[in-house]
């Protein structure tokens, strides 16, 4: 119990895990999706406090980790024209594409400039005629609406000199591809708040239905988490399969009506390759043919980009929830956040990030147990 | 990345028919777009993503999940603004 005592409120934490403890009778595999929520397991140890048979799988919830290798040598293809102001959130900035990161070029004299927000990007656009000013869009659907509301806007004030380099990847399509594979072990899910706030929980309705998967959006939060946990435990073991909300201090059903209209009239859906994974049908969003003048694809021809990744790495297991970062023979040592291999290391939400964040790759190899014996130990713990 | 920081409205204005705010995060002050939660005026609270308003919340969870990303060290984006410069 080492970290319960760091929990903004530890009593409720407690009651949450014994209600956990007290709820399952056999293993369970439960992802959560985002990558924010990734990071708060791993530093609140939150699944070291579950009990053993709940274990928790990380997933795909990290738009900077899933950026494609390719997408990220166009961004650096782009950055180095003279005539380009390259802006980024600071994320991006580490990111190593086939050669080098965005803050090397910065440092061999591409203008390349870390931005808070799309909008700011905007202005710097408006503030710089002569120059081109791209920024680099990516993110899930929490991003969408403010990186859609600077295309939006730099078409309605003329801007000609602005242009977005999309890569914008969607959550619930990476979640059916999860469960359509025939080697899935995720048998429930916590949805991600803050797609949910932006795009509501409606489109999780039939994915809970089709593949009898309980999905619970859930917060961000030691606490929340504990809470979202719980209720997919209690669904599990009910045989229910239904979309609950854990956050309905700030999420409700439908979404925010208004970025919602605002992501139908400058984006729409695409197919979208996902760093680690693979092309994943209709799972990114792309600009409409309106707004084709604002993309950076369109814009600059930088010719065909040819990319290699690692061979040890695993990243596109880790992402579906097939294996853990302890399970690669890399991971802390040929593969560090500063020099990493793959996607999940790319980014501290990435989960090998966090594991190594946390010093989890200084840790003994966990005993790695047969379903049976895990059912076995639990049950011996149990009496 | 899908981090949402919470702060209080403390001005709004209109940029090229924009609805925009000034949002003041516990004394660091951004520009925010509050165009999607019309909702939401001066002295009231709004979960902030890149600059965009996603949803106004209560002044009580507002504090707590400040302390909260100001604990897990999450709000070095509210610093990234004087790189603007090149």
């Amino acid at each position: 119990m080492k970290y319960l005592d760091e929990y903004r409120d530890p009593e409720a934490a407690k009651q949450l895990l014994a209600a956990i403890a007290r709820t399952v009778t056999r293993p369970w595999t439960i992802m959560e999706v985002c990558g924010g929520q990734t990071h708060t397991i791993v530093r609140h140890g939150v699944d070291r406090l579950l009990p053993p048979a709940v274990e928790l799988v990380h997933g795909p919830g990290c738009p900077v980790c899933v950026t494609s290798l390719e997408m990220i040598d166009r961004a650096h293809a782009i950055a180095v024209r003279p005539e380009v102001i390259f802006t980024s959130f600071g994320d991006m900035l580490r990111v190593p594409g086939s050669s080098g990161d965005l803050l090397q070029l910065k440092s061999e004299g591409a203008d390349v400039r870390i931005v808070y927000s799309p909008l700011d990007a905007v202005e710097l656009a408006a503030a710089n005629p002569d120059r081109q000013i791209v920024f680099f869009a990516i993110g899930f659907e929490t991003t969408a609406p403010a990186n859609a509301m600077a295309v939006w806007t730099a078409k309605k004030r003329g801007l000609s000199n602005f242009s977005v380099l999309v890569s914008h990847v969607l959550v619930a399509p990476s979640m059916t591809g999860i469960l359509q594979a025939p080697s899935n072990r995720v048998q429930g899910f916590l949805g991600p708040g803050h797609v949910c706030t932006v795009m509501g929980h409606t489109e999780y309705e039939p994915i809970a239905a089709r593949y009898h998967v309980p999905i619970v959006v859930t917060g961000f939060e030691p606490v929340d988490m504990l809470e979202g946990i719980l209720l997919t435990v209690r669904q599990l073991e009910e045989g229910r399969a239904e979309v609950e909300n854990a956050y309905r201090r700030v999420v409700n059903r439908h979404g925010n009506m208004a970025a919602k209209r605002l992501l139908e009239e400058v984006f729409e859906v695409c197919d979208r390759k996902w760093r680690g994974i693979g092309t994943i049908p209709k799972s990114g969003f792309k600009l409409r043919y309106d707004y084709r003048q604002f993309d950076a694809q369109h814009r600059f021809d930088v010719g065909r980009i040819e990319t290699r990744e690692s061979d040890d790495c695993i990243s596109g297991q880790i992402l579906k929830g097939l294996k853990k970062p302890t399970d690669c023979r890399a991971f802390g040592g040929r593969c560090t956040p500063l020099s990493p291999l793959g996607a999940t290391m790319v980014s501290s939400e990435g989960a090998c990030a966090a594991y190594y964040a946390y010093g989890r790759h200084l840790e003994p190899i966990p005993l790695r147990l047969s379903k049976a014996d895990r059912s076995a130990l639990d049950a011996k713990e149990a009496t | 990345m899908c981090l949402g920081i919470p702060g209080r409205v403390v001005e709004t204005f209109s940029t090229h028919d924009v609805r925009m705010g000034k949002v003041s995060f516990e004394g660091v002050s951004k520009r925010v777009c509050l165009e999607h939660v019309p909702e939401a005026v001066v002295g009231d609270y709004v979960l902030v993503h890149v600059g965009f308003a996603l949803a106004k919340i209560d002044e009580k969870e507002a504090k707590q999940v400040f302390a909260f990303l100001d604990d897990m060290k999450l709000l070095d984006e509210l610093d990234e603004r004087g790189s603007l410069e090149p």
